[in-house]
């Protein structure tokens, strides 16, 4: 929970790693991986939270729950896993491995899965298994993940589907979907999110989450997202802009907001490329620029509240203190609240 | 003779197909040399994981941008620090493909993959063009000028969209002309290209500036070099960077 003048927020930080990136479990790619998470967490930090690269591959547990819990704000923090084997050959952080270390800190957690559709019927047995064991609600898809000669896969997939109907029967109702680099076939645009916008059209019961707001694709992810309402945007990446180029963090919250509405828009830091306690203070001190109010708006406390906490609190069936609840009717339809027409 | 001035002037006409932006305001040259008519640049990129085909594309346009150059008999064109590099130079170098770079995960060129980009830049380019004029919908693309608006005619051209004077100022991506209601919609639509575009480019500067620790914003060195010639761009032979 996070108060500021009298007021307090709910914090769900919907994105989190307890990864393993030690050079004991990485090959070459693995190591260019790290060290390309390294630049982003270096070039977008503050200098006080910059951490040596050492402890970057890898940082204790408790290191994380007191960045987390003790001094960042979080109420709950979904741990969301990315195998990545071909790279880290024991996994950068894989849902057991997330599960072991959240079951040392009850109640702070939430364990996503995952699954890869080229793991065919094979995957779909494990995935259920995932589902009794950990009881998910969730699962993280990373569609440029390597498997073997392959180069990543799309959600429209026919195997993908076929994961997805798993998912409905499951009810593992929330898909958070990360795109990168590489995706089959290789001449395509990776980062295109046409394959989430026919997935959600085809499984309207399950909520989209594309991470990083679908960043470097931004217009693309608000286009389809005004059309899909189960679409959800997560912040995770978009948010330490609000240090090092607050002006543009302003220019992607005012069109998120102007596009898909205050109640589709998840926060989250990506820990640990970045820490929730610095974004949070920053964030709810946050504005848009005023010279670029008058196009973009304001953001008020209300959708604040509800970009922290209250939104993933929804997906994720969390329990909200009445105190932290968002009370008036939100006043302004997003672009994405009515059916709009392909310009 | 060519001298790295000249290399790197032809270089500057050489765009990050995703970005919009010429490779040497990006930072990404990172070093010619030139022995004679033999050229050899160095190229670099933000992240050892930038997407490969555009990789690809730069490192293939560069080349040919090179080749010519009169009197160059020799262009060699090397990507540095990327996962595909070996790849990408060995093909590049051959006069190949991205098909033949990648043969088991490439299913076809990269035409379609340039087209989608040369069309989000132009929505971007117009987009910071719209307010240059009382009523887009009515205006011609001769009231446009500028270097937004030189490159406008640039896309359009490649994009087979008409880039005559007395055409429309304001089409869409597949070049169909806006009407006055859609004004409103396009503004916000190329509003948004043009943020993220330039949302883009400003996170790739910043990666390539900390990837190999340079000191300051990495345009205004490259920059620097190209309108008042500094010794290591004037002579015969040198780095950039």
């Amino acid at each position: 929970m996070y108060e500021k003048d009298g007021r307090q927020y709910f914090v769900v930080d919907g994105h989190t790693h307890f990864w393993d990136a030690r050079p004991e479990n990485r090959n070459k790619y693995g190591e260019g991986f790290i060290a390309c998470f390294y630049d982003y967490h270096k070039n977008l930090s503050p200098e006080e939270y910059v951490w040596p690269k050492e402890k970057y591959d890898r940082y204790p547990a408790d290191g994380m729950v007191h960045d987390l819990f003790e001094i960042g704000y979080v109420d709950k923090a979904i741990l969301q896993p990315t195998y990545l084997t071909d790279f880290f050959p024991g996994g950068f952080n894989t849902t057991e491995q997330d599960a072991e270390f959240a079951a040392q800190y009850p109640g702070k957690f939430i364990v996503n899965g995952a699954w890869d559709p080229r793991d065919g019927e094979d995957g779909l047995a494990e995935l259920r298994r995932l589902n009794d064991t950990y009881q998910l609600q969730g699962v993280k898809l990373y569609t440029a993940e390597w498997k073997g000669s392959s180069r990543g896969w799309k959600l429209n997939d026919y195997w993908s589907y076929r994961y997805l109907e798993e998912c409905e029967a499951l009810g593992i109702k929330n898909i958070h979907v990360h795109k990168g680099p590489t995706i089959w076939p290789l001449n395509r645009d990776a980062f295109d999110v046409a394959d989430v916008d026919h997935a959600a059209s085809k499984f309207p019961d399950l909520n989209f989450i594309v991470e990083h707001v679908g960043l470097p694709r931004l217009e693309d992810f608000c286009w389809i997202a005004t059309q899909e309402p189960n679409v959800y945007g997560g912040l995770a990446v978009a948010m330490p802009f609000i240090h090092s180029r607050p002006k543009y963090f302003g220019q992607i919250v005012g069109e998120l907001l102007y596009w898909i509405g205050e109640d589709r828009i998840l926060f989250a830091s990506d820990y640990a490329i970045w820490q929730p306690k610095w974004l949070v203070e920053k964030f709810v001190d946050f504005q848009i620029p005023e010279d670029m109010q008058s196009e973009l708006g304001t953001i008020s406390d209300d959708q604040k509240a509800k970009i922290l906490g209250l939104n993933a609190a929804r997906l994720y069936g969390l329990d909200v203190p009445e105190s932290m609840q968002v009370q008036a009717p939100k006043e302004e339809q997003a672009i994405g609240s009515e059916p709009v027409s392909v310009a | 003779m060519t001298d790295v001035a000249d290399v790197l002037g032809a270089l500057g006409g050489v765009r990050d197909p995703e970005l919009d932006q010429s490779l040497v305001e990006l930072g990404f040259v990172a070093g010619v040399e030139c022995e004679g008519g033999d050229v050899a640049v160095r190229l670099r990129l933000p992240t050892y994981f930038c997407a490969p085909n555009f990789a690809f594309l730069m490192v293939a346009d560069a080349r040919r941008a090179v080749e010519g150059l009169p009197g160059v008999t020799r262009a060699r064109v090397e990507l540095a620090d990327h996962f595909t590099a070996e790849e990408i130079n060995a093909t590049v170098q051959g006069g190949g493909g991205f098909v033949d770079a990648f043969p088991e995960h490439a299913a076809d060129e990269l035409d379609e993959l340039r087209t989608l980009f040369q069309r989000k830049a132009l929505m971007a380019r117009q987009g910071r063009l719209l307010d240059a004029v009382p009523d887009p919908a009515a205006a011609t693309l001769g009231q446009l000028e500028g270097p937004d608006a030189d490159r406008c005619r640039e896309l359009r051209r490649e994009l087979g969209i008409a880039a005559v004077e007395d055409a429309p100022a304001f089409v869409t991506g597949d070049g169909v002309p806006i009407t006055a209601a859609d004004v409103p919609r396009f503004r916000r639509m190329t509003r948004l290209v043009s943020m993220s575009l330039e949302g883009n480019s400003g996170l790739c500067r910043g990666l390539l500036r900390t990837r190999y620790d340079l000191e300051e914003e990495v345009p205004n060195m490259i920059g620097a070099q190209l309108t008042t010639p500094a010794p290591a761009a004037s002579g015969a032979c040198g780095a950039v960077a």
